[in-house]
């Protein structure tokens, strides 16, 4: 009979009445196939896959990991909220033992969202993952958790949240920026000075195939994975590397991602992007969910496959083998890295300009954090919207030390108020978030 | 007048029913190896001294498919599935005459991959070796396009005695469950089929000759030609004529729970102003999950005469059944006889129900009272609980819209029905200890039949247009119709009215019971490609709702 290996939670909220705007690439009609799929499969009776009934984010779960200017109802509508609740809920089948692993089948996604959010970027209003990393954090005191983001965009929105983190390893695959929205993620950002190389990037050239995909799972993911030994393994489970989607220009299919989620063994999975709505999403999530549930997914093949035209040049081969390399190297010399980013006490400055292509946002920033050796280090940022607000948010890290404590609320009294029409303190240890 | 007819697990009973109420009832005992004399014996009983000319209808709920799944008397029958890609069909096999075949159809609806006419010839011939004379043809996504299934079924059609098609079964998309239903429909189908062509001749002989109707699951009825086509749905008709027979007692605009208390069992439903809850997706009992629509009910296992136990210190009922209560004769004590010691029911042999309760109360360390006091309490308690789960659990139900999520019907019930034999005991215990108000049926032992016998025809239909492809189907009705870009909701509508009426009246409906009509679910999306409209999809259900035939609702009060 068939059972699932594995237990496997699932949330899955299509929004069936919740778009961007009518002909926007992440609308109603988004997650409709894949239910269909889904349905005459009869997944939802396979004992062992367990159906999950979403519930809505809070403005707390935000502030856990946002800044969200002016505020939090302002830039999120109940999708938002329903879809970082039911990565919440996913979180807690997981962690309470409910099931082995879960998949969050949700709209909409979240990896572009940054740690201020004006609006939407990149079709995101808040960070899903991120406010979920930050509840499974404060809720159950897990320390070191990997985030892997297979979406073919890169998933900068994730990478910003957790620049300055030691112990969350953020390890993005996608789409050479130069061909493609947000035009960031390559092999040198590598994360704040407290926290270089626990961010990786990895641009892949387009055309890359499933053996491309896998050659860097099992090159490099894996084995850092394996080194850095995290409690918990996410997955933003991005499907526009499908080769049909209409956003990208890549060449991987639903048997590679079933077999990359076979090889990364993710606690759970979070769905982000993918727009080949008819064509993919429907065998992409399927074989997702079977690989996530130990089901054979060989049967799950897109009716138009043919491996022979997907096939990728020697040229790509040699560019992902020369990336790889080049990032495992950096992965080696992390620690030196941290070493000679700056002495303790000191403080860092960056400067930051994004831009919002959904809500037409422009924002520049400027980053100050401190050296530390103990913790990830507080920090503040400055941003201005243009159009937009002012403000300025400062965050002291979950696990930060008595010193990073200290700055942040000296950067917090310290700002001039009428500098800024908000100013936020996110205090991670106490769990406390102040705004004046 | 009218007649309604529950085959039960213990007793048949048999009601006949004027608009003054219950006329007359009798009781059979259910003689599982022999259905037919049992059914035929109620009805001969209750004709007795009554002119058959003066019946208008008669319903008939038995548990003929349900004893034939249990004892898997189920004739082998052929199934030839087509999956395309996705799970291994292998999964879903019903038997030994099980072929996965090529072939595959998308979720548009859209043909993939073409049936190879060889391989069914080869099955064809493999299967009438075999003996094989029904046989069912279930393809994936069938429900969007049936063609492959009526290219095989026209490839077969020479070779057997009746063929059964997977987009006949239901609208509802769940491949593996239409393999499970399908299979079920043929392989019960002879079995149905010579009983009830058995039952229509005797009564005809009895001078009955009104069309006769069959309770469903879902609590509705069907005549018996449509029963003919879908003799599945017969399955778990019981648990449902019970419903029904609660429903008079329901109270209006709000919910209630129905708790049937039998012998080994006690069923739970629930009613939303009169009407009851149905299964989301179709039946499922254990393991066995179908796409029968069917009302949403669970049973426990614990009833009158579960057999008491002490384990460790601790009291445990059920869930077997030794045998009736001590009171009656039985070996081992039993919640009746609690009761009876209590003087809640005051029929039974008293002092072997004392003696029962005695040998508990020893293992427990309490009197005879303390004890009995104690069963009928934790009975109630076991039952309340199992109900208040399920509760938890419908209102917990996922939802796939904002709308739905923040507007989510939550069930509440404020009244409890009891039916069953032990009813008015259990009714004021429950009310005791949970302070809800709660209610014995009247003439509870009947309530079955007269749920059978009130119960109106129930149908749904399903429609799905595709204004990019052009066409507006409902293939479970065989219905496929072009439209024009500017098809609308509106035109939606009023298609799946006009082929819900039918559908009503072919199964045997009363033109007068036509109106409790409901769009159980409607969606609209628009079709973007490459950034710029392409057309709509548009998906409704609609329903005629389970519950009872007009003219008879004050009669039972
Ligand atoms: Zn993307
Ligand atoms: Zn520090």
């Amino acid at each position: 009979m068939l059972k699932a290996l594995h237990k496997t939670g699932l949330v899955f909220f299509p929004a069936f009445d919740w778009a961007i705007d009518p002909t926007h690439p992440e609308r109603e009609e988004r997650l409709l196939y894949t239910q269909d799929q889904v349905t005459e499969e009869g997944i939802f009776d396979i004992p062992g896959i367990i159906e999950y009934k979403p519930m809505l984010a809070t403005a707390e779960d935000i502030r856990r990991a946002q800044f969200c200017v002016p505020d939090e109802a302002a830039i999120t509508t109940e999708s938002h909220l329903i879809s970082a609740g039911g990565a919440k809920v996913i979180a807690d089948a997981v962690m309470n033992k409910e099931v082995k692993n879960g998949f969050a089948l949700i709209r909409p996604p979240g990896h572009h969202s940054m740690r201020v959010s004006h609006g939407g970027r990149g079709f995101c209003h808040i960070n899903i993952e991120a406010i979920m990393v930050e509840y499974i954090r404060s809720r159950y005191g897990v320390k070191r958790i990997a985030i892997v983001d297979t979406d073919c965009h890169h998933g900068d929105g994730t990478d910003n949240i957790f620049w300055h983190d030691p112990d969350v390893l953020f390890i993005s695959l996608h789409q050479d920026g130069r061909t493609m929205f947000p035009g960031t993620g390559f092999p040198g950002e590598l994360g704040g000075p407290n926290a270089k190389g626990s961010n990786l990037n990895i641009p892949l050239p387009p055309g890359t195939s499933t053996e491309g995909y896998l050659y860097v799972i099992n090159h490099c993911v894996l084995p850092v994975l394996n080194e850095f030994k995290p409690d918990l393994v996410i997955n933003s489970a991005g499907q526009d590397n499908h080769y049909t989607d209409p956003l990208t220009n890549m060449n991987f299919c639903a048997q590679g991602y079933a077999e990359l989620t076979t090889l990364l063994k993710p606690d759970i999975a979070v769905l982000e992007g993918g727009y080949a709505i008819e064509g993919a999403l429907p065998y992409v999530n399927l074989g997702i969910i079977l690989a996530m549930a130990g089901i054979d997914y060989t049967g799950v093949v897109e009716p138009d496959y043919n491996p022979e035209k997907l096939k990728q040049s020697v040229s790509i081969t040699d560019k992902i083998k020369k990336t790889t390399a080049q990032i495992n190297k950096y992965w080696s010399q992390r620690f030196q890295m941290r070493e000679d980013a700056g002495k303790p006490g000191e403080i860092q400055i960056r400067h930051k300009e994004i831009f919002y292509d959904t809500d037409n946002i422009f924002e520049r920033q400027k980053e100050r954090v401190r050296i530390c050796k103990d913790c990830g280090g507080c920090f503040e940022i400055d941003s201005q919207a243009t159009p937009g607000f002012h403000i300025l948010g400062v965050h002291i890290p979950i696990n930060a030390c008595p010193a990073c404590i200290e700055k942040g609320y000296e950067f917090f009294d310290k700002s001039v108020e009428n500098k800024y029409h908000h100013v936020f303190l996110m205090d991670r240890p106490k769990g406390n978030y102040h705004i004046k | 007048m009218i007649i309604g007819l529950d085959v039960g697990g213990t007793h048949t009973y048999a009601v006949l029913l004027s608009n003054q109420g219950v006329e007359k009832s009798v009781k059979v005992t259910t003689n599982h190896a022999d259905l037919f004399s049992t059914v035929l014996s109620g009805f001969t009983q209750l004709l007795e001294s009554i002119d058959p000319s003066q019946i208008e209808r008669a319903v008939i709920s038995t548990t003929l498919t349900t004893n034939a799944i249990i004892q898997q008397t189920m004739e082998p029958v052929g199934m030839i599935v087509s999956a395309g890609p996705g799970i291994d069909p292998e999964f879903f096999r019903t038997g030994e005459h099980y072929y996965a075949v090529s072939g595959s159809i998308n979720h548009r609806g859209r043909e993939k991959a073409s049936v190879n006419e060889m391989q069914i010839q080869d099955i064809a011939k493999k299967m009438v070796d075999a003996g094989i004379e029904y046989v069912g043809v279930v393809s994936k996504f069938c429900v969007r396009n049936p063609s492959h299934e009526i290219l095989i079924k026209r490839m077969l059609n020479k070779y057997f005695k009746k063929i059964f098609l997977g987009h006949h079964v239901s609208g509802n998309l769940n491949f593996p469950r239409r393999i499970a239903t399908t299979h079920l429909n043929a392989a019960v189908f002879s079995l149905h089929k010579s009983f009830f062509e058995a039952v229509k001749k005797s009564l005809t002989e009895k001078g009955l000759t009104v069309p006769i109707q069959i309770l469903k699951a879902d609590g509705g009825t069907m005549s018996l030609e449509a029963s003919m086509h879908f003799p599945g749905q017969t399955v778990l008709s019981g648990p449902a004529a019970s419903i029904m027979g609660a429903i008079p007692y329901a109270p209006e605009g709000q919910d209630a729970i129905v708790l049937d208390i039998g012998g080994t069992t006690t069923d739970i439903a629930f009613l939303v102003d009169k009407a009851p809850l149905l299964e989301p997706v179709g039946i499922q009992r254990g393991s066995y999950k179908s796409l029968i629509r069917s009302l949403r009910t669970d049973s426990k296992g614990i009833g009158g005469d579960s057999t008491l136990r002490v384990k460790d210190g601790n009291l445990t009922i059920g869930p077997d059944r030794q045998g009736p209560a001590m009171a009656f004769g039985g070996p081992l004590p039993t919640p009746t006889d609690a009761m009876v010691v209590l003087n809640v029911m005051d029929t039974g042999d008293r002092e072997k129900a004392t003696a029962g309760i005695e040998t508990i109360a020893r293992q427990l360390g309490l009197s005879i009272e303390e004890a009995a006091e104690k069963i009928f309490k934790t009975c109630c308690t076991i039952i309340l609980k199992k109900t208040f789960e399920m509760i938890d659990q419908i209102n917990s139900q996922p939802v796939y819209t904002v709308h739905d999520f923040l507007e989510g019907y939550k069930l509440s019930p404020q009244k409890i029905l009891v039916l069953g034999g032990p009813a008015p005991f259990f009714a004021q215990k429950i009310e005791d200890l949970y302070q809800i108000d709660t209610l014995a049926v009247p003439n509870s032992p009947v309530a079955n039949a007269v749920g059978a016998a009130l119960a109106r025809t129930t149908c749904e239909v399903s429609l799905y247009a595709d204004t990019e492809q052009g066409i507006v189907t409902a293939h479970e009705e065989d219905f496929a119709e072009p439209i024009s870009k500017t098809f609308s909701e509106d035109d939606l509508m009023e298609t799946a009215y006009t082929l819900l009426k039918e559908k009503a009246i072919n199964s045997g409906a009363d033109p007068e019971n036509l109106e409790e009509v409901e769009v159980v679910e409607f969606q609209k999306f628009n079709i973007i490609r490459n950034f710029s409209p392409r057309g709509k999809i548009f998906r409704t259900k609609m329903q005629l709702k389970p519950g009872l035939i007009k003219g008879y609702e004050t009669v039972l009060h």
